[in-house]
């Protein structure tokens, strides 16, 4: 019988990163050592633990990357608890890649890029930063605006620090929300620091967070002269199949498994406001 | 055109079953359902089953895949078996045509699988309409149930059975009872399609439009103040979606046997509450929002989607059955005016 979709591969558990107090990186390849597919910065993978459940998670690590795929999960809910419980050498079931993905070979080529994260939202940006920096001739400078909570919850602080920090071109800024002994960068929230930052209004913008961040940083951007079709974001609902048919993901007639997850922000616009 | 007397029917389902599983809606306590033939089953002269033929195609729970866990290690078992052939015998019009409405999802790349292997070994041979009654209203979506679709169409007229093949595989199919089938005009059948237009013209539900829906009405239909008044009552029992011929929203699930997990696909339900629940939220709270979600996915997301064919067959089961009688034709009216 031909290929199924809803029948998942095995993959295993190569490597635990911790990053945050809620949220770990797992290191993920086939049995037999390698890749489990190809994927797009932006693409997600359903990963499951059999008997406890499957979910789509954003692939986090880039496309370049051709070892191994890496998922920052945050631990939330059953499935997401169970994988945090689990260490090295577990197997899991994996199967995709499902969805569109960042525009990085059409619309962004080119382009001076701004990165807007909150919290496990820099999960699917990493894959995009670190495919542009490993294609760093095709595209302009980079800046990445980055809050979370506290120090202890920024997500890949010490590849910030080490690599995108330490290379030429690329500005980050990383803001938490409240004062913390041992930080002396930047306190507040993420959309009242795009503003204090005032980046070139040239710049095409991929962001990602918790809702109410994307909101209201949607608005300084505009406050600032930033169109929405300057706007990329990535979304996030329930998903059964991660193919367009158990029928639950979608806003309007489009499927965030299938259509999505990555939206510019003028076509979300159009649809209706239900996510 | 060929025929059959209706008294050697008993006899046409016996030389069927030979080869293949035949399918019928049969009476029983709560009106018709479907079941499979043995000897001594009567065919239901009811107008329409219960129970949509959706569960020949897309039953209500199947099994996906099988998993051994042991200790860290998983092994996936590939449970998927060739169909064996089947036939559905006396599908109406509406049902007939909601098999090409979840055609439109399941076939669609990528392919379902298990949905496909079912489809390519069942036959349908549907019947037309002789007493469409005053919940039908398929005539609203292009359905004609003196002319229904399948691999082979059969009509009912004066003590005889009529069979006329569509596709190749209804022509195989009345190749292999052509010995019980004599040739014949055309006449009695034209007779009897007309008689069924006439009815159809008198019914209740005639006049209902589609105009005012479609993929490009999406916001505006969304945004209306309607949904409010329309969704008030409902239970959110969920009992529209299961009996609809086009639902086909579907849940996956892990079941731990003890030595292995089954991993299974069932039928859900987008007016529950917990169908788009995820840990952090949930985008449709209120039952407004997944009875909009329900009706806005038949009349205008999935005709958005799909070339303009809406997503209802108008077969009126969820009119029978709702509970609260709330269903489609009132939002269609009430959204329309």
């Amino acid at each position: 019988m031909t290929n199924e979709t809803l029948i998942p591969k095995i993959g295993v558990v190569t490597d635990i990163r911790i990053d945050t107090p809620d949220v770990k990186t797992f290191r993920v390849v086939t049995p037999d050592g390698k890749k489990a597919f190809d994927h797009m910065p932006g693409q997600c993978a359903m990963l499951s633990i059999p008997g406890v459940g499957e979910a789509m998670f954003s692939i986090t690590s880039s496309p370049t990357n051709t070892e191994y795929m890496e998922f920052s999960i945050k631990k939330c809910g059953c499935l997401t608890s169970w994988l945090h419980q689990m260490e090295v050498g577990q197997q899991i079931t994996i199967r995709g890649p499902y969805g569109n993905n960042f525009p990085v070979e059409t619309d962004l080529k080119g382009k001076d890029l701004l990165f807007i994260a909150g919290g496990i939202g820099l999960a699917p940006l990493r894959s995009v930063i670190n495919y542009v920096r490993d294609k760093r001739e095709n595209y302009g400078s980079i800046q990445i605006i980055y809050g979370s909570r506290s120090k202890d919850d920024l997500v890949d602080y010490d590849e910030i620090i080490s690599e995108w920090m330490a290379d030429e071109g690329i500005e980050v800024n990383l803001t938490i929300d409240r004062e913390q002994e041992g930080w002396d960068g930047h306190v507040g929230f993420v959309p009242n620091y795009v503003k204090e930052l005032n980046p070139d209004i040239s710049k095409t913008v991929l962001i990602c967070g918790p809702p109410i961040m994307i909101k209201f940083t949607l608005g300084a951007l505009k406050e600032l002269g930033f169109e929405e079709t300057q706007v990329f974001t990535t979304m996030e609902l329930r998903m059964k199949c991660g193919v367009g048919k158990c029928g639950r993901c979608n806003i309007g007639n489009k499927y965030v498994c299938k259509d999505g997850p990555v939206f510019r922000y003028d076509k979300l616009g159009e649809l209706p406001d239900e996510y | 055109m060929q025929k059959l007397s209706m008294e050697k029917l008993d006899e046409l389902f016996r030389k069927m079953s030979e080869k293949q599983a035949v399918y019928l809606p049969v009476d029983k306590e709560n009106g018709a359902k479907f079941e499979k033939w043995s000897e001594g089953t009567k065919m239901s002269q009811a107008l329409n089953t219960i129970r949509s033929a959706k569960d020949f195609i897309f039953p209500q729970t199947e099994n996906l895949v099988d998993f051994k866990v042991n200790g860290k290690n998983i092994e996936v078992a590939d449970t998927r078996e060739e169909c064996e052939d089947f036939v559905i015998f006396g599908m109406k019009a509406c049902d007939a045509r909601s098999f090409g409405i979840l055609d439109k999802v399941f076939l669609s790349e990528p392919v379902d699988t298990y949905y496909k292997n079912r489809r390519e070994h069942g036959v349908l041979v549907t019947l037309a309409c002789t007493k469409p009654s005053e919940t039908c209203f398929c005539q609203t979506f292009g359905i004609n149930p003196a002319e229904p679709e399948g691999d082979v169409s059969t009509w009912i007229a004066d003590g005889e059975m009529y069979f006329e093949a569509n596709t190749e595989k209804g022509k195989t199919f009345i190749e292999s009872i052509s010995d019980m089938l004599e040739d014949c005009g055309t006449e009695k059948v034209d007779a009897q399609k007309a008689k069924i237009n006439e009815i159809m013209r008198k019914l209740p539900l005639n006049n209902l439009k589609t105009d005012a829906f479609g993929g490009d009405k999406l916001n505006e239909l969304f945004n209306s103040p309607k949904w409010a008044e329309l969704s008030e009552s409902c239970l959110g029992c969920g009992t529209c979606t299961f009996v609809c011929p086009t639902c086909q929203c579907y849940d996956i699930k892990d079941f731990d046997c003890g030595n292995g997990v089954k991993r299974f696909r069932c039928w859900d339900s987008c007016m529950y509450s917990d169908f788009t629940r995820m840990a952090h939220g949930n985008s449709r709270n209120s039952q407004l929002e997944r009875f909009r979600q329900r009706f806005m996915h038949k009349l205008v997301y999935f005709p958005a989607n799909n070339d303009g064919e809406f997503g209802c067959v108008g077969c009126g089961r969820c009119l029978a059955k709702c509970p609260i009688s709330m269903n489609i034709v009132k939002v269609m009216k009430a959204l329309e005016g």
